[in-house]
């Protein structure tokens, strides 16, 4: 077993995901298949090979960065209009400091 | 005007020639569409007022005799994972099932500026999350061709809608093959462009090294001026490239002849089936165009699946870390502390594909794992990409498979992810790599199912990709 269900639990905690028993379970089972398939990648040698962090073409430094100007911002309205609560021109959470 | 069979040409031609309107035209592809649709459940929504009003400013355009754009009139549909202002996007997601975007994707913006005309958004995978279509929160579906089977995935809904005549051009995404393997189970042209080549501005994040926007039609023609129409440099998006975008209608001239072409034996060597059987008879075809055919070798193959699957969750458990249940709409009932809300929010809300890589992303980027995961696949992924780039050393453009079988009942392989993502083999290579790469409908089995061939090509070198696909089509592909 390359992860615990003890792991499993830790892993859905960081990722801030509710689990049921369940899920769990199936979880572990998927996540050691695709990981032991993952071992795979300890076959190839990488010795001296640069991470490819990003895709890269033909261009500049800061060619690609847009010129640094005023735009007009979406504005509160729309940016609300999707909110799960609002109120008061803002988003609203469950309370997190006691008065 | 036979709806399901149009294309860009005869939709200009018949505005041109006042046989119709754009806004009739609009009206009878909406409802075509609408009494179509619950046979596959490719759309899942249409946006009729939109349509109506991109149809009406391409009629005033005409009435003034202005030109009215490459796509003038052309009823097309949309990906749901690409936002439309004041018309719904849902991700195939539960918890955007309310979301109403306040912006508009770039391509969007784009192809309505070419005249297009947006019927509606297509169903897909949860986010973008599967090779089905039966990840979609609000019901899977069907294959025009084959009502039992998938239409493959993620962009099975645009895949659909383009095949059973539903709309003339649909936009996709691809960030492992989910652009190339649905177009090849429904029979369509689908292209995965250079990685940058069209602006990801208003496309929901997945992978974001990975993420493409491209189109889908029923002919090579189609697709090279809907992709001309989206493409180029946008500064919305940091990531899109400078490089001027050529008129790719120009490569569409049969011109093959002494083409070098290669053939990589890591994927050719364990097709022994019919899928292989009609790639390698389009091969024949190619041979007889007057294309050069040699063998080529990927080493790297073998390990794609497993680069692609760290990479992919990684950055999607950071993209997806914003549904929390404050911005996008969906709030768990069950909420107390701030915590709890944003984890029964991210519970109650993701699919089982979505949390299955959520979970394997942030585990292989977790403290201790993640130079063994993480920066080994980018290593890996740097492997991949030499690969390539040592191939097209030797030959203007490669040929492969795009799946290793056609398309699938539905139900058949969900239980499997495993296998579901060791299927995506072909496609998620070019997408690791950047490069330019599309399935052209190559034949059909016995049974009738499509199969496409897989074309890719070097860096922004879409002309050849598409010249190739051109004279492919002409000929009839493995007929």
């Amino acid at each position: 077993m390359k992860i615990t269900e003890k792991e499993v639990r830790y892993v859905a905690d960081l990722a801030n995901l509710s689990l049921s028993d369940g899920e769990v379970h199936r979880f572990q089972a998927d996540l050691n298949e695709i990981l032991g398939h993952i071992d795979r990648l300890n076959d190839i040698d990488t010795a001296g090979i640069e991470p490819m962090t990003q895709v890269v073409y033909e261009a500049g430094d800061t060619t690609t960065l847009r010129a640094d100007r005023e735009r007009p911002p979406l504005g509160t309205e729309a940016a609300l209009a999707n909110a799960a609560q609002a109120g008061a021109g803002y988003f609203k959470v469950p309370k997190v400091v006691e008065r | 005007m036979d709806i399901p069979s149009l294309t860009i040409d005869q939709v200009r031609e018949g505005l041109l020639a006042r046989r119709f309107s754009a806004v009739e035209l609009a009206r009878e592809a909406l409802s075509f569409a609408e009494a179509r649709n619950p046979s596959t459940n490719a759309y899942l929504h249409f946006s009729p007022e939109r349509a109506m009003a991109a149809a009406a400013h391409v009629d005033q355009k005409l009435a003034r005799g202005e030109d009215p754009g490459p796509l003038a009139g052309v009823p097309i549909a949309v990906k749901d994972v690409i936002l439309t202002k004041g018309v719904r996007t849902t991700c195939g997601s539960k918890l955007l099932a309310h979301y109403t975007p306040p912006y508009d994707a770039t391509a969007v913006t784009r192809l309505e500026q070419a005249g297009g005309v947006v019927l509606g958004k297509t169903n897909c995978d949860e986010f973008a999350m599967g090779s089905s279509n039966e990840n979609s929160a609000f019901g899977p579906v069907r294959n025009p061709l084959a009502p039992d089977r998938v239409p493959g995935g993620s962009s099975g809904g645009s895949a659909a809608a383009v095949a059973q005549g539903t709309a003339v051009l649909a936009l996709g995404s691809d960030t492992g093959g989910s652009i190339r393997q649905p177009a090849s189970f429904c029979g369509v042209v689908g292209v995965t462009p250079t990685y940058g080549r069209v602006s990801r501005y208003g496309l929901t994040a997945f992978a974001s090294s990975l993420d493409h926007i491209g189109p889908l039609a029923r002919t090579v023609r189609d697709a090279a001026v809907l992709l001309a129409a989206i493409a180029g440099r946008d500064p919305l998006d940091a990531t899109s490239a400078e490089a001027p975008v050529p008129d790719y209608t120009h490569s569409l001239n049969g011109a093959v002849k002494g083409m070098k072409l290669g053939l990589p034996r890591e994927y050719l060597r364990e097709l022994k089936s019919e899928t292989g059987d009609l790639i390698a008879k389009g091969i024949e075809t190619l041979r007889r165009l007057g294309c050069e055919v040699r063998d080529i070798s990927l080493p790297a193959t073998d390990y794609a699946v497993a680069c692609y699957y760290i990479i992919a969750t990684a950055e999607a458990s950071s993209n997806l870390a914003r549904y929390d249940g404050v911005r996008y709409t969906f709030r768990s009932a069950s909420s107390g502390t701030l915590t709890d809300m944003y984890r029964h929010t991210r519970g109650e809300g993701f699919g089982a594909e979505c949390k299955r890589r959520i979970m394997l992303g942030t585990y292989v980027l977790s403290a201790g794992y993640y130079d063994a995961y993480y920066l080994k696949a980018q290593k890996v992924r740097a492997l991949i990409a030499r690969d390539f780039a040592q191939a097209f050393s030797e030959v203007d453009a490669i040929v492969a498979p795009v799946s290793p079988f056609p398309a699938f009942k539905l139900g058949e392989k969900i239980d499997d992810p495993l296998a579901m993502y060791l299927s995506d083999i072909y496609t998620i290579t070019g997408d690791l790599a950047g490069i330019p790469c599309m399935s052209v409908p190559c034949g059909k089995t016995a049974e009738g199912l499509p199969v496409g061939m897989q074309i890719l090509a070097r860096h922004f070198d879409e002309p050849s990709m598409f010249r190739l696909a051109y004279a492919f089509e002409r000929a009839g592909g493995a007929s």
